[in-house]
């Protein structure tokens, strides 16, 4: 997993609220079998037209917008489990979702793929989608050693909250099962002992 | 201190506890399928690590499979290598697959509980976020992404902080024609599609002690549908009563031993739970969605709410309907009677009960989809079938199927369908389509009239 500390990036707004899983990657593109390309199809049926065509109308596809960071309504993520779904946000280029609210499994599946799920308040949320759509060169910068995001030309920041565990995982680039692996004697014993009581 | 029923099952399998951070827990079942294991195999593979405790995963193929003609070779050329993909890499690390075909094989969360793999007092995870199912039994059951997938391989364990608990309680009993699908729809229209979130749910009151174990799991099912992680029903007769005789489910003595240690579980009368909601069983009534998330729904009396939101607003433009609408009389060309929430043996059994000597309207197109090969030999057996083909459905061969369209089984651009799947998000059943979520009596009456129907005129 990549290393994640800080960064600066222009942002793209997703002014949408409840964005599911299933319009992150359609269940039509889950039948590969490793974890490249997907990028390639994130937010696919808001990006193309019926038929076929770039919808200029979506904010992604608005050349005006750049960046590595999305901001997005709340309760992004929600439905499916589909680990795709980070695949597709990493494999696009992000490395930061910003929303006033995440739903359980992206959050988790974002952590374990180096994509920070970075939740603000609403308020926060409203005055970085406006600048953002008002002006597209805002800069915006997150500082995962020190849980803030701030807009840089208006000098206000949030600090946002994150598991401390999580939040060395990212700044190392570990994973869990470097972790889990290291306790194979433990759950070795918690087995043993389990089967004692039966 | 007194517990939750989730409190008992979480802390008897936490091995260890990170300062600040996550907590190690034992993993008992691991359900896995074609789609969301294939990039934890190669992760394994690509770090050579072993599959730690492979008697303890079960697999089977579901999302990406045909539902005709499955003796033949499937002819996707990526489903079919997803599906061959499954079967080496179970053949590989010694993990069971009842794969297409076989008399066990069917959707994830309809086949383990029939095989009596799932019970209460279980920790059990698949990469598939309906997993909540299982909590039906009694077991703290819930979906994972491919990462985690590949950390129960490894380890049998994830690290996981423990979630808030909820308990939503119904009082009362359920009017003639009220399906558990009408109550989890009702509880999510009324709390909303994240406030569940962070939560694991309890449900309790007389409405879910007398449901029977297919309604369970149908509640269940529907749980991260609200944002929760999982929903649970403590363990009771009616449990233990399913359980017995299964293929999987301990035998004589130990089924008893089993059943003491499961009367344990239900939370103390003095738990305290973090939320709590509670509603009165009279006040619901067959439900429908007419947006694209589950929490936009209306009892099928009622009209549209009007909402200046948005999002609200541009899904009711996905959905071609207008606030203040009324869905009775609205023309559907699709019905499909299916997915892991609406597939068991129950669901076909109401389906058919209505449709009987009935026919199906010339302009629906409907799709009866079996959870599993055991569903759909019993629908077989009980002379189901008969009736189906006879009022002019057709029966197709267990899978997910259109709940995800991953397959053939697609409704078509700008097509409503009255489905009695989980999920109405757009596109969800095929590009361009529009989901109505409906219990299997209401998509059954809307089979026969081609239009939805006020069916409470019916029940009265």
């Amino acid at each position: 997993m990549e290393k994640f500390i800080k960064i600066t990036s222009k942002a793209i707004p997703l002014a949408i609220e409840n964005v599911d899983t299933d319009q992150i990657i359609p269940a039509r593109f889950l039948k590969a079998t490793d974890k490249k390309g997907f990028g390639d199809n994130v937010f696919r049926d808001w990006r193309f037209d019926k038929n076929g065509e770039l919808n200029t109308e979506f904010s992604l596809n608005n050349t005006s917008y750049s960046g590595n960071i999305l901001i997005a309504g709340d309760n992004f993520g929600c439905g499916s489990s589909r680990e795709h779904a980070a695949w597709a946000l990493v494999g696009y280029g992000f490395k930061v979702i910003v929303s006033s609210f995440f739903a359980d499994i992206f959050k988790g599946n974002a952590l374990n793929n180096g994509l920070l799920p970075l939740q603000v308040s609403p308020t926060f949320l409203a005055v970085l989608m406006k600048s953002v759509q008002e002006n597209p060169a805002t800069e915006i910068e997150v500082d995962l050693e020190n849980q803030t995001i701030s807009l840089l030309e208006k000098s206000i920041s949030e600090s946002f909250e994150i598991d401390s565990y999580k939040k060395t995982c990212m700044i190392n680039g570990y994973d869990d099962i470097d972790y889990l692996l290291s306790k194979k004697e433990m759950i070795e014993a918690f087995e043993a002992q389990r089967i004692q009581l039966k | 201190m007194s517990k939750t029923l989730f409190d008992k099952i979480w802390d008897q399998h936490v091995i260890d506890t990170i300062k600040n951070g996550p907590q190690v827990l034992y993993i008992d079942k691991h359900l896995i399928h074609e789609v969301t294991s294939p990039q934890a195999f190669n992760e394994l593979k690509e770090r050579s690590i072993p599959v730690f405790r492979p008697n303890q995963i079960v697999a089977t193929a579901d999302h990406n499979t045909p539902t005709i003609d499955q003796h033949l070779p499937i002819k996707d050329d990526l489903s079919r290598n997803q599906l061959e993909q499954l079967t080496i890499n179970c053949a590989d690390n010694n993990i069971t697959l009842y794969e297409l075909g076989h008399q066990y094989n069917g959707i994830v969360h309809v086949m383990a509980p029939e095989l009596g793999i799932t019970q209460p007092g279980m920790t059990m995870v698949c990469g598939d976020s309906h997993t909540s199912t299982h909590g039906a039994f009694g077991a703290i059951a819930f979906g994972i992404g491919t990462s985690q997938v590949a950390q129960v391989f490894a380890s049998q364990c994830l690290l996981l902080t423990k979630p808030k608990s909820l308990r939503v309680t119904v009082h009362g009993k359920l009017s003639k024609g009220v399906l558990p699908k009408d109550v989890i729809l009702y509880i999510i229209s009324k709390l909303g599609t994240n406030s569940g979130t962070g939560y694991f749910c309890e449900y309790a009151g007389d409405v879910f002690k007398d449901m029977s174990m297919e309604g369970r799991m149908t509640v269940c099912n529907m749980s991260i549908e609200m944002g929760a992680r999982g929903g649970m029903i403590a363990p009771d007769q009616t449990t233990y009563d399913y359980i017995k005789g299964r293929k999987f489910a301990p035998k004589g003595i130990e089924f008893d031993q089993k059943v003491a240690y499961w009367n344990t579980l239900p939370s103390d009368n003095d738990a305290v739970f973090d939320q709590e909601y509670t509603f009165d069983a009279e006040d619901i009534g067959p439900m429908l969605t007419y947006g694209t998330n589950p929490g936009m729904g209306i009892k099928i009396t009622e009209t549209i709410p009007v909402n200046q939101n948005a999002s609200f607003k541009k899904s009711l433009e996905y959905m071609n309907f207008e606030a203040g609408d009324s869905l009775i009389n609205q023309p559907i060309n699709y019905v499909f009677i299916g997915s892991c929430t609406n597939s068991r043996i129950e669901d076909f059994r109401v389906a058919a009960n209505y449709i009987k000597g009935k026919q199906k309207a010339t302009n629906v197109t409907a799709w009866l989809v079996p959870g599993s090969k055991q569903v759909e030999t019993q629908i077989i057996k009980e002379g189901l079938k008969d009736i189906f083909v006879e009022a002019g459905f057709e029966l197709r061969q267990p899978g997910c199927s259109a709940c995800l369209a991953m397959n053939d089984d697609k409704i078509p651009k700008g097509e409503y369908c009255v489905s009695t799947s989980n999920r109405n998000f757009e596109g969800r059943q095929g590009q361009g389509s529009r989901t109505i979520l409906a219990s299997p009596l209401v998509a059954a009456a809307t089979a026969i009239e081609g239009k939805i129907i006020d069916i409470t005129k019916q029940l009265s």
